[in-house]
């Protein structure tokens, strides 16, 4: 093809004949990419530098209007070391055998994965040094949970989030892949179930939350007669820790997995049958089929659809709020729920710093997850 | 020309005359035709129930229009704030919580009321309980708010239940916590399942820290209202980490056990609902559990409630020890039977106030409407209406008991109601709720949480009130020592 044609010299040749439009045409592209541009500057980067700057500083209502003062780190400094640390990082008991004996594993584990990487020949210097940031990170991250959970101490809204997380998003993962495996399977009555599992994701989430907090009243409430049953109406789920924390996270998982059942279930229905086809008259048993052919094939969107999950379970505040206000005590208070709880007391540059650490939280867990996961998954499918 | 000029001129001023007149003759009963009032309060639907129910009746009288907005309550104290801050001024009234004038006088974002209140013989201001005239919508000696509700706390019991037994209603904390104990687990409504000894709101970021504040009131307080029960007034140092506290903190923490399962997760929605049911022999709150005994539709209870003044100690903190002492004549002036009581005005009931950046001809509407809720004709009948949220608060209140009985209260539980109500507004050693700048924090936020902590077992005693003491004394030197010392001697009408 002659270079003539190409749009660049085309233009160039316009051009030369028509200065004016010549001009308009080369900053045609900018013009029309300005609006993007503008709205993305506008509702996202300048906001996101002023909450940062919101979180510097205290703001007080005064006669003239609102005066915003510099504090610099102030606000992260009460939250990791000042009057709001146990809040916000939990209390640290001293070590059991259990605590200590999941750390060893935990350390273990990671300095095997490091030393596993270091001696792929793949390796790179950069892939090296961001998995000893990672895993130092991770292990900071691990140390705090150990030793707030397993041991006499307590976990801080942190430490309560990362444990909601984790929690709901393997057990949503599981049930969802285990729902989406049984409604693709030709039994009766499967249309009517996929649209019965998929209803709870529909539901708004307070009214999730209101929902949860009638089934957990074991006093009244519609399963009054099923507690009453087994005698269980002098016990309270929502006054004990672990007991309001469950049930937060089950009501968590019964809105969320629907989720990822259909992403799953979408992946699988869209799997060629020849592979399948081809293991069985090779021999293949079910569960090889499972985990040699269909779970390698729908690992993109398994990874795709884990990390919306994540992403938006660190922001979970509804059931948390409506369920307990985050009680007993600050049990399951999450990282949002502490952001609104001081942001409602006008302390906004507070409640900005907490939502930035959730912020910083996220985008670690994010982009480890991306680096060390999806990508593989990717290159695997 | 002239002719033509004269004529123009004559048909002008009888055009003139004719709309003079017109104008004259609706001004006459119409005085605020044309005005707008924005008012604007939480969603409720107590509060902002009377307020739309008589908001036609205003507008048919007065010409004005009143346009009543809600927000959600954990919304309404900032979005006040920035709106007055921010000087958007889209509202002209508002019916808020009184504790937030200690934000909002010294802002300068509240209309004085002292000229308007005195002249407008129609508000009878001076039918209006003392405590709430000069305390509560009263600051630095201005008058702010017309008050439209009076809150206070109070104790109900089954008096079916305790009068058959023979058990003296409670008289001190002990007293309260011993009843309890007796009716735990007991079948109080005759519907065969075990019922609560006591039931309390003691859910977290929710109402509950006003029962504590009651409990405690009694043993921090003992020489009337302007001693003050939060703060020391010579240094602002809190009242939070003494005996006194730590008393109280044990009487909250013996409650949380002797109650439903689900205490500490229960509102005071849940608390009143259970009390009403029939299901608790004793409770602790507002005036509203009094009005909603009566109401048949969903109470079980009519006629069986007895109402008292808070229970009281029969000891106190002496701030110069700090230590708590045995009651004596120096020390409790206002004791009965050795028992200090301190009848705590929670939250302080809601007021009306009016913006000062309206005009003011919207001004002088807005307060004919404020005043016309407040007035005894249409207030009387309001404050025996359970739905409305308003308490009563004016003398009429109490001496017109025909409005009571023909609301369906008995004229003997209407006396004692209304008797436990007049036993606790005639108390010279009334506590006045907190009400300096950042009060929000002080309460909702920092005493909530460790509240809240301490009942879940995560902190201990001292823990509790360490982290109160902490974060009070944290807030108060950001906001400023002396600034706040000052708005809180304000606050209890301290001039010295």
């Amino acid at each position: 093809m002659s270079s003539l044609t190409s749009p660049r010299v085309l233009r160039d040749v316009v051009a030369r004949g028509r200065p004016l439009g010549g001009r308009l045409d080369r900053i045609a592209g900018a013009v029309f990419i300005l609006p993007a541009v503008v709205v993305i500057l506008g509702f996202s980067i300048f906001p996101l530098l002023a909450s940062l700057y919101v979180s510097l500083s205290r703001l007080s209502f005064s006669q003239g209007g609102v005066e915003l003062k510099f504090v610099g780190f102030n606000n992260y400094a009460k939250l990791l070391f000042g009057i709001d640390r146990t809040h916000f990082l939990g209390v640290i008991g001293p070590v059991t055998p259990v605590s200590g004996a999941v750390l060893v594993a935990g350390y273990g584990l990671m300095a095997f994965l490091l030393f596993r990487y270091a001696r792929y020949p793949g390796r790179t210097l950069l892939g090296l040094v961001g998995r000893v940031i990672t895993a130092v990170i991770a292990g900071a991250g691990l140390w705090l949970i150990v030793n707030t959970i397993l041991t006499s101490g307590r976990p801080g809204t942190l430490v309560v989030t990362l444990v909601y997380v984790g929690v709901d998003v393997s057990v949503q993962y599981l049930l969802g892949l285990g729902l989406a495996l049984l409604v693709v399977q030709q039994l009766p009555g499967r249309r009517f179930f996929r649209v019965v599992f998929l209803l709870p994701m529909m539901i708004t989430p307070v009214g999730v939350a209101y929902l949860f907090r009638m089934l957990t009243d074991t006093s009244k409430g519609p399963l009054y007669p099923l507690w009453a049953h087994f005698g269980l109406t002098d016990v309270s789920w929502v006054t004990n820790p672990w007991g309001a924390r469950l049930a937060v996270m089950i009501g968590d998982v019964w809105q969320w997995t629907p989720f990822i059942f259909i992403i799953l279930l979408a992946a699988i229905e869209t799997l060629p049958h020849e592979l399948v086809e081809a293991a069985v008259a090779d021999g293949a048993n079910r569960w090889q089929v499972f985990w040699r052919i269909t779970f390698p094939q729908i690992l993109p969107a398994t990874t795709t659809v884990v990390l919306i999950r994540i992403i938006e379970g660190f922001k979970i505040i509804d059931l948390p709020n409506v369920l307990t206000n985050g009680g007993p005590g600050t049990a399951t208070e999450s990282l949002t729920l502490h952001a609104y709880t001081i942001w409602r007391a006008l302390d906004i540059g507070g409640s900005a710093a907490v939502a930035y650490m959730l912020l910083i939280v996220v985008t670690f867990v994010g982009v480890s997850y991306v680096n060390l996961f999806r990508r593989r998954a990717t290159a695997v499918a | 020309m002239s002719r033509h000029v004269a004529r123009a001129l004559v048909l002008l001023l009888a055009t003139a005359v004719a709309a003079a007149c017109s104008g004259g003759s609706t001004s006459s009963n119409q005085q605020f035709s044309g005005t707008t009032i924005r008012v604007v309060t939480f969603t409720g639907p107590q509060i902002a129930e009377p307020l739309q129910r008589r908001a036609p009746d205003f507008e048919k009288a007065t010409g004005a229009k009143v346009q009543i907005i809600t927000v959600p309550f954990s919304d309404l104290y900032q979005k006040l704030l920035t709106d007055f801050a921010t000087k958007t001024n889209s509202y002209d009234a508002t019916v808020f919580d009184p504790q937030w004038m200690g934000d909002y006088v010294p802002s300068g974002y509240l209309e004085d009321l002292t000229d308007r209140v005195q002249k407008d013989s129609a508000l009878q201001w001076n039918d209006i309980a003392p405590f709430f005239r000069d305390f509560s919508a009263t600051f630095k000696g201005k008058v702010y708010t017309i008050p439209l509700d009076g809150d206070f706390q109070m104790v109900y019991y089954r008096k079916d239940i305790l009068d058959k037994d023979g058990v003296k209603p409670p008289e001190t904390w002990q007293d309260y916590i011993n009843i309890a104990k007796q009716y735990q687990g007991k079948d109080l409504n005759g519907d065969g399942k075990a019922d609560y000894g006591s039931c309390l709101a003691m859910k977290r970021s929710a109402q509950s820290y006003w029962a504590w504040l009651s409990i405690a009131a009694a043993y921090l307080q003992s020489q009337g209202t302007k001693q003050g029960a939060f703060f020391n007034t010579d240094n602002m140092q809190p009242l939070t980490n003494n005996p006194a506290a730590a008393a109280a903190l044990d009487v909250y923490k013996q409650l949380s056990k002797i109650g439903p399962p689900d205490q500490l997760n229960n509102d005071v929605g849940d608390s009143r609902g259970l009390f009403i049911t029939g299901r608790c022999a004793l409770s602790l709150d507002w005036g509203d559990i009094g009005t909603l005994a009566i109401d048949t539709t969903q109470s079980k209870v009519a006629d069986k409630v007895g109402a008292i003044i808070l229970p009281g100690s029969k000891q106190v903190l002496d701030r110069a020890t700090n230590q708590l002492v045995t009651c004596n004549s120096t020390l409790c002036p206002n004791a009965v039977n050795g028992v200090n009581h301190a009848p705590f005005a929670a939250f302080g009931g809601w007021s009306g106030a009016i913006n000062k950046a309206s005009a003011s001809k919207t001004k002088d509407a807005a307060f004919a409407f404020l005043s016309y809720m407040s007035q005894p004709a249409q207030s009387g009948e309001d404050v025996t209406i359970g739905k409305t949220g308003f308490n009563p608060y004016r003398i009429s209140h109490f001496t017109n008991k025909d409005a009571w009985t023909k609301a369906g209260m008995s004229a003997a539980a209407a006396t004692d109601y209304l008797g436990a109500i007049q036993s606790s507004l005639q108390s010279p050693n009334m506590v006045l709720d907190l009400r300096i700048p950042q009060t929000s924090f002080y309460q909702q936020t920092a005493l909530d949480t460790a509240l809240a902590q301490y009942l879940a077992g995560e902190i201990s005693v001292n823990q509790c009130m360490t982290q109160i003491t902490n974060q009070w004394n944290s807030k108060t030197d950001e906001v400023g020592r002396p600034s706040q010392l000052d708005a809180y001697k304000a606050s209890l009408s301290i001039t010295k």
